[in-house]
C-alpha cells in the first residue's frame, strides 16, 4: 500500500491556526490567532473535535483524544502539544 | 488416488488434511439484503431535535436516511424477511442449505438462540446446524471466515450467513447521534464452494480494552437488571447505562489506528504488494470513511463511499453496500476486492474477495 498523506509535516504555528480555521464551516477564519479559545465558538462540538483528530493525524500522524483537546485553552497550547507529541 | 492411498503412502496422518483441504474454496454464491420499512429522514430528526444542524451532520456523515425497525420487529424478524426474499429470487438455493450463521447482538431472548428460531420459521430441515455469533460492525466479515472454515472442513456445503442488527431498539430517546447515525438492516449471504467472488484470506484482531466506548451495559449477567443511570460524558454524548452508549472520538481514533495496518496486513497475505482493485469498507459514516481513506493513500475511484440510504447498519453495511457495489456495476470480474469490518468489542477484521 502507497503511503498515504500523514508523513510528518513541518508546520508553522501560523500555518496550524489556518488548518485549525479551516475544520470549522461556519466561523469568521479571521477570528483564529494562536491565543483563540477554539472551544468557546458557538460552533464547537464534538464534529469539529473528531475534525482536528483527523487533521492531526492525516498531517503529523500522531493520535490525540478528545482529552487532549480539551486541555489545551488557545490553538498555541494544541499546537505546542501535537508539536510535542 | 483414494484419502486412504494417499495416507498410506505418506506413511502418516498428519500430511493427509492439508492435501485434502488445500484445494477446497469457498465463494459467496448468492447475496440479499433487508430493510425495515420505517424510514426516518434528517427532516424528521431536524422536528425533534430542534437545535441540530441536519444539513451540516447530513454533509459530514453522509446519510440522509435511516431504517427503523417497527416495535414489534425484531432481528429475528429480518433475519426471517431477508432469507425469505433471497429465496424467493433464488429457489433453488434453499434446500441445499446446511448450516445457519446468525451474527446479531439483538437475539430474541437470551436463550434460545435465534439462529434455531430462524431453522424453524424458514422450514429447513433438522440437518440443518446452527448457532448465533455476538459481533458487530466486524460480523460479516467474521462470519465469512466461520463459513469458509465450515466449508474447508467437509462441516458443511452451504452456508447461510445472516447478519440482523436493531441497534435502534436500544437508543435513549435523547441520543441525537446515535440515532441520526444508525439505522436497522439485514444481509443474507450464501457461502458455497461456487459462486461468484471467492473468500480469500483473513486479517482478524481484537482489543477488548476498548469494551466501555462501544456499550449496553445492562441487560446481561453482570448487570441483569436498569441501572437508570443517564449522564452526559465528557464529549457532550449521553451515557445512559440501559442504552447504547459510543464514545465518538474514541471509536475514531480506534479506527484510524487499526484500519491502516489491518489492510496492510490483509493484502499481504492475500499476496497483494500495492492496493487492491477496490476497497468496500464498513460504511460506518462519511467522514470516518473519508479520512480513513486519505490515510491509507487510496484514491477515491477505488473506495467505496455510500450509506446515505441506510445509514449504519452495523454488521450487515458490507453486504449492503457490496450488493449495491455490484449492482452499480462498480466492481467486475477479475477485481480483487478488499472488504473490512470494525467496531463494537474492539473486533476487526478484513479479507480479499476475488471475483
Amino acid at each position: 500500500m502507497p503511503k498515504g498523506t500523514h508523513s510528518i509535516l513541518v508546520m508553522t504555528l501560523q500555518e496550524f491556526v489556518q488548518n485549525i480555521a479551516e475544520q470549522f464551516d461556519d466561523t469568521d477564519s479571521s477570528l483564529f490567532t494562536p491565543e483563540t479559545d477554539f472551544q468557546q465558538f458557538e460552533e464547537w462540538g464534538s464534529l469539529t473535535a473528531l475534525s482536528i483528530i483527523a487533521f492531526v493525524k492525516m498531517n503529523y500522524g500522531k493520535k490525540i483524544t478528545a482529552l487532549d483537546i480539551r486541555s489545551c485553552n488557545s490553538i498555541q497550547e494544541l499546537y505546542e502539544f501535537v508539536e510535542n507529541l | 488416488m483414494s484419502p486412504f492411498t494417499v495416507q498410506s503412502a505418506l506413511k502418516g496422518d498428519i500430511h493427509l488434511p492439508t492435501i485434502l483441504f488445500a484445494k477446497m474454496d469457498a465463494y459467496i454464491k448468492y447475496l440479499e439484503y433487508y430493510l425495515p420499512q420505517k424510514t426516518v429522514s434528517n427532516n424528521d430528526l431536524q422536528q425533534v431535535f430542534p437545535e441540530w444542524d441536519a444539513t451540516k451532520v447530513a454533509k459530514k456523515t453522509g446519510i440522509e436516511f435511516r431504517h427503523q425497525s417497527a416495535e414489534n420487529e425484531t432481528a429475528c424478524d429480518m433475519a426471517v424477511s431477508v432469507c425469505e426474499k433471497l429465496f424467493a429470487k433464488h429457489p433453488e438455493v434453499k434446500a441445499t442449505i446446511d448450516f445457519i450463521l446468525l451474527c446479531t447482538q439483538s437475539p430474541d431472548f437470551k436463550l434460545p438462540t435465534s439462529a434455531c428460531l430462524i431453522q424453524d420459521r424458514l422450514g429447513l430441515p433438522n440437518s440443518v446446524g446452527a448457532l448465533d455469533f455476538n459481533l458487530g460492525c466486524s460480523g460479516w466479515v467474521y462470519g465469512l471466515s466461520l463459513a469458509k472454515g465450515l466449508l474447508c472442513t467437509h462441516i458443511a456445503s452451504n452456508v447461510l450467513l445472516i447478519t440482523s442488527e436493531t441497534y435502534t431498539k436500544y437508543f435513549h430517546p435523547k441520543d441525537k447521534g446515535n440515532i441520526s447515525l444508525f439505522g436497522d438492516g439485514a444481509a443474507a449471504t450464501v457461502v458455497s464452494n461456487a459462486g461468484f467472488a471467492a473468500i480469500g484470506e483473513f486479517a482478524l484482531g481484537t482489543d477488548g480494552s476498548g469494551e466501555n466506548n462501544l456499550k449496553v451495559k445492562t441487560g446481561g449477567a453482570r448487570f441483569q437488571k436498569p441501572l437508570n443511570e443517564v449522564t452526559v460524558d465528557d464529549n457532550g454524548y449521553i451515557l445512559a447505562s440501559d442504552y447504547l452508549y459510543m464514545n465518538g472520538p474514541a471509536i475514531f481514533n480506534f479506527t484510524l489506528e487499526t484500519v491502516p495496518s489491518l489492510l496492510e496486513q490483509c493484502l499481504a497475505k492475500n499476496g497483494l504488494h500495492d492496493m487492491a482493485d477496490f476497497y468496500i469498507l464498513h460504511q460506518a459514516n462519511k467522514f470516518m470513511l473519508d479520512t480513513l481513506r486519505k490515510i491509507c493513500g487510496i484514491p477515491k475511484d477505488r473506495f467505496y463511499v455510500d450509506m446515505q440510504n441506510t445509514a449504519n447498519t452495523v454488521s450487515s453495511t458490507i453486504p449492503i453496500a457490496l450488493k449495491d457495489a455490484l449492482d452499480k456495476n462498480l466492481v467486475h470480474k477479475g477485481d480483487r476486492v478488499c472488504t473490512a469490518g470494525f467496531g463494537v468489542g474492539y473486533s476487526y477484521g478484513a479479507c480479499v474477495l476475488d471475483f
